[in-house]
């Protein structure tokens, strides 16, 4: 006793249960493991008590720089948002959090109901039919929505637009190698006339560096050659721009981190996935539907499993099990607490922040904006000093930004390298002149060292 | 359980917003781009939603309100202390720098070397999200390593028992492997004659759960290993059923290649309705090239930095790897709790983890015994499977006795799998439900057993306690209602 502390079990107690069992000691019930694998020495260190653990991570914690410790300008599909702090109370609640996949729909309408909230919320956001009840975060997402373009459509070309989030592509490239897919990556100019023989063309709407992107063109193309059209897109963007559903998507896959979900270094988020409901039987992951009891009573269960593999196995649409339900439901309550108004001043804040900033920098001499068009709620900034240099200099002044890593092609860098500024309802007056005075301050430097 | 809600939808009422949010700002957007679709998004005040969700949180069990026997899913308590801490890391990027995420790093690559020593393999890769895309990612990775050698293209098999999870031969197909199942012998073992007949030369892997979904240890495991190796395939381990060999036995050292860790089952991190998880791979040392990039180095000073992203350098190239599956960590807000369990419980309460988890499903076991048929007589590890078929033919199936399981107050065992026995219930009752409450839900079973034979149709008609009772999965499936449409 007393070295898991979460045990319940004393000595008498695993006498009392050896003994209703029929046997003498544990190694009597080990009899099919081979003698000379059995008790193998782990050397993981011994225990600690809560209260060294706590003092142990917090130390850890210590060592990062959060977002929130200064000027923060890193964003892209994950974005530091404001989280309304009944979120967490209600989203973290033990029994949402210490459920498990709603197998017994009878004990779990908690679960269910939250879920098909979750799917009603954003297929109205989205515009979109049917949206399921969470994917792993966005980059598989994109991948599953390719692989179920390849499945509707039976080629196996999928064209995707290098101004497509770079993790996004990486993630499409890496499952792609399973089946073999080919996958062209083309700018998103091209992508209209890359559609022959393509299951699907991927483009995403503002793109990774903000610009705003004219999708419907892009589906009618895809659509003129057989082709399903899939747009990556944003929450907060779809509050305000023209969602997929009025664009002409087919799929829409997304991260929905930035709908009340911690960023965490990158995950548990929350996957997007939505499309029209004649291919809801292609569909991956899990979907709640509803339904009524033996008494005719209004109920949720999980439905359409005929696609899924523990049913289907081997012919199964996908092979996700474990799944980002907490992640959706945690959307679900932002969105609720934000409602429609809370949502668009969210978004709205992030752009006219961004507009703003970005009319500054471009003020200052050296500097440019470098979009390929109207942007959203970030933008790209170009100086003589060059990205990794300038984010460097920013880091040491306690400023965060990122560089391009979008424009890495199949691993290499191309073109640009450019920082990216993202705005959201937490960027401040203070932030935007931290940034404008130092990019000020080191393009002159860089300019002085240039002429010397 | 309280009565059941309403919707959201119904709630609401136009004009009753939050103000968790405001602006005055306008957005600079062309019209063209504007959202011309009105926004229908429900309006209610924040009292409104704590209650919402508060009710719908009370219509749901979970491991904090009972005991939650699914088999194969390893419902253990959650300890709070896990939570709390990963908080301190929630206002952390994936894009930030590596300078300024030093301590994200560190606790990474411990975590890494405590996996290692866990399961006696000399390599992690974190990024894996659940454990079905580390069996994907497992898959990509042997499909690179028969690329290296030059027998991609002849080796397109995967092989997985009858008794495997539905995630392994659907992540084999979705790799794009022709799936060739092998059955079970007499003592629910992978039947080894059945394997060596399936191997060839166009094999890539084999995918064993070990302990099985039946909940025993392959008794002739390093023989199948070495078959499977003799036929220049390799072993992947799925690694859901961990929790049984915690200081009992290690993967490496049985012959596995590679195995995955369900975090969330084995260390303890909450399930959260569904997910998320984290399925970190490990592997032996020939398929370390081929795992996901970018790999945690750490310098001699104690700094820890990616050996890809250097990011103010070119990137040095993928080299094997099969490329990325997620970027940088993983879900890290998973692997910080696992990491904490981790480190409470140290070696000795690892070890007496995986020694409590078999005892007790031993223990229930023998409680069991008297009504229920068992699917196989050898000693189970952390989890067991019985088989209601004498109560089928008295007239209740395994749906009807977990349903009325409901009614007692427990949540129900996995039923109806695994596949090869009829009328399964699968039950894994963990380390952390005290005598009291194994003793509690035995008795529950055996009342159930009694009333099956004096009167099955009450049976059959349960639940009768819970919010709703028996629903329509049937109706749901054939006119599928997948979100609100008003009424």
């Amino acid at each position: 006793m007393g070295n898991n502390p979460y045990s319940p079990h004393t000595d008498s107690d695993r006498a009392a249960m050896l003994e209703r069992i029929g046997v003498r000691d544990l190694d009597e019930l080990l009899g099919a493991i081979p003698r000379d694998a059995r008790h193998p020495k782990l050397g993981v260190g011994p225990g600690l008590s809560e209260l060294e653990v706590q003092a142990h991570l917090e130390a850890l914690a210590k060592m990062n720089t959060n977002a929130g410790a200064g000027p923060f300008f890193i964003g892209g599909s994950i974005q530091r948002r404001y989280i309304p702090a009944a979120v967490p109370v209600l989203a973290l609640r033990g029994e949402f959090l210490t459920a498990y996949t709603p197998y017994q729909p009878e004990v779990s309408q908690g679960t269910l109901q939250a879920v098909f909230e979750y799917q009603s919320l954003m297929a109205e956001l989205l515009a979109m039919d049917v949206v399921n009840s969470s994917m792993y975060d966005g980059g598989s997402a994109t991948a599953e929505a390719a692989f179920m373009a390849v499945r509707v459509t039976g080629r196996h070309k999928v064209v995707v637009a290098s101004d497509v989030d770079f993790t996004y592509r990486r993630t499409l490239r890496t499952y792609g190698r399973g089946p073999g897919l080919e996958i062209v990556e083309v700018p998103t100019a091209n992508l209209a006339t890359s559609a022959e023989g393509a299951a699907c063309l991927i483009v995403q709407h503002p793109d990774a560096f903000g610009t705003l992107v004219d999708v419907r063109a892009i589906a009618e193309a895809a659509h003129a050659a057989g082709a399903l059209c899939v747009q990556v897109t944003e929450p907060h963007a779809c509050a305000l721009l023209e969602p997929p559903g009025a664009l002409g998507a087919d799929i829409v896959v997304g991260e929905g981190q930035p709908l009340g979900i911690t960023m965490s270094y990158g995950g548990p988020h929350l996957g997007i996935f939505a499309c029209r409901e004649a291919l809801v039987r292609q569909m991956p992951g899990r979907i709640a539907g509803q339904t009524v009891d033996a008494d005719g009573t209004r109920g949720f269960v999980n439905t359409l499993q005929t696609r899924e593999q523990h049913i289907r196995r081997e012919k199964a649409t996908s092979n996700i099990c474990t799944n980002e339900a907490l992640a959706a439901i945690t959307a679900a309550v932002y969105l609720s607490l934000l409602g429609p108004d809370g949502l668009r001043a969210a978004a709205r804040a992030g752009v006219a922040r961004a507009h703003a900033l970005a009319k500054r920098l471009a003020a200052l001499p050296g500097c440019t904006i470098a979009n390929d068009g109207p942007f959203f709620d970030r933008f790209t900034l170009r100086t003589e000093m060059g990205g990794w240099d300038l984010r460097n200099a920013l880091i040491a002044r306690g400023i965060q930004v990122e560089v391009t890593a979008s424009h890495f092609v199949h691993g290499r860098r191309e073109g640009r390298d450019d920082i990216i500024v993202q705005c959201t309802e937490l960027t401040t007056e203070a932030d935007a002149d931290a940034l404008v005075d130092a990019v000020a301050q080191l393009t002159r430097s860089s300019e002085t060292v240039a002429t010397r | 359980m309280p009565a059941l809600e309403p919707l959201l939808f119904e709630l609401a009422r136009p004009g009753r917003n939050g103000r968790h949010v405001r602006t005055s700002e306008t957005a600079e957007i062309p019209d063209q781009f504007k959202r011309k679709a009105p926004l229908r998004l429900p309006e209610l005040t924040e009292p409104q939603v704590v209650r919402h969700y508060t009710h719908l949180a009370q219509l749901n069990y979970s491991v904090d309100t009972g005991m939650y026997p699914l088999g194969s899913c390893t419902m253990k308590y959650n300890p709070k202390v896990n939570d709390r801490v990963a908080g301190l890391f929630a206002d952390v990027h994936p894009r930030q720098s590596y300078r300024t995420t030093q301590g994200v790093l560190a606790l990474a690559y411990e975590l890494e070397q405590m996996l290692m020593k866990i399961t006696g393999m000399d390599f992690v890769s974190l990024q894996p999200q659940a454990g079905a895309q580390s069996e994907f990612t497992a898959l990509l990775v042997f499909k690179a390593y028969h690329a290296k050698r030059g027998e991609a293209k002849q080796r397109r098999r995967i092989i997985v028992p009858d008794s495997a999870h539905g995630t392994n031969p659907a992540s084999a197909a979705m790799c794009g492997y022709e799936v060739t199942t092998v059955k079970s012998d007499a003592r629910g073992n992978v039947d080894l004659d059945a394997l060596k007949s399936a191997l060839g030369p166009d094999v890539a892997g084999f995918m064993l759960t070990n302990p099985n979904t039946l909940g025993l240890f392959e008794e002739r495991v390093r023989e199948v290993c070495d078959a499977v190796h003799a036929a220049g395939a390799l072993v992947y381990g799925d690694g859901a059923n961990m929790n049984a060999l915690l200081g009992v036995a290690r993967p490496g050292d049985l012959g596995f290649d590679c195995v995955h860790i369900n975090v969330h089952k084995t260390f303890s991190t909450p399930h959260g309705a569904g997910g998320p998880g984290a399925g970190p791979l490990c592997v032996k040392a020939h398929l370390r090239p081929f795992l996901p990039k970018p790999w945690i180095e750490r310098d001699a000073d104690g700094t820890y930095h990616y050996d890809t992203a250097r990011e103010d350098r070119v990137p040095a190239g993928q080299g094997d790897s099969i490329g990325t599956i997620k970027q940088r960590l993983g879900n890290f807000g998973v692997l910080a709790r696992a990491y904490t369990y981790m480190k409470t419980l140290g070696e000795e309460g690892l070890v007496e983890t995986g020694r409590d988890a078999i005892l007790s499903a031993n223990y229930l076991l023998a409680l069991l015994r008297p009504a229920y048929d068992v699917a196989y007589e050898r000693p189970p590890m952390h989890e067991f499977v019985i088989s209601a078929a004498k109560q089928k033919k008295q007239g209740a199936s395994a749906l009807d006795i977990s349903k009325a399981l409901l009614d007692e107050g427990f949540h129900s065992p996995t039923v109806y799998f695994p596949l090869i026995v009829p009328e399964a219930m699968m039950i894994e009752p963990t380390e952390t439900e005290p005598t009291e409450t194994l003793d509690a839900f035995a008795a529950a079973m055996l009342r159930i057993a009694e009333r099956v034979k004096t009167d099955p149709a009450a049976v059959r008609d349960a639940p009768r306690n819970t919010p709703l009772r028996r629903l329509d999965e049937v109706g749901a499936a054939r006119k599928p209602v997948l979100r609100y449409r008003g009424t």
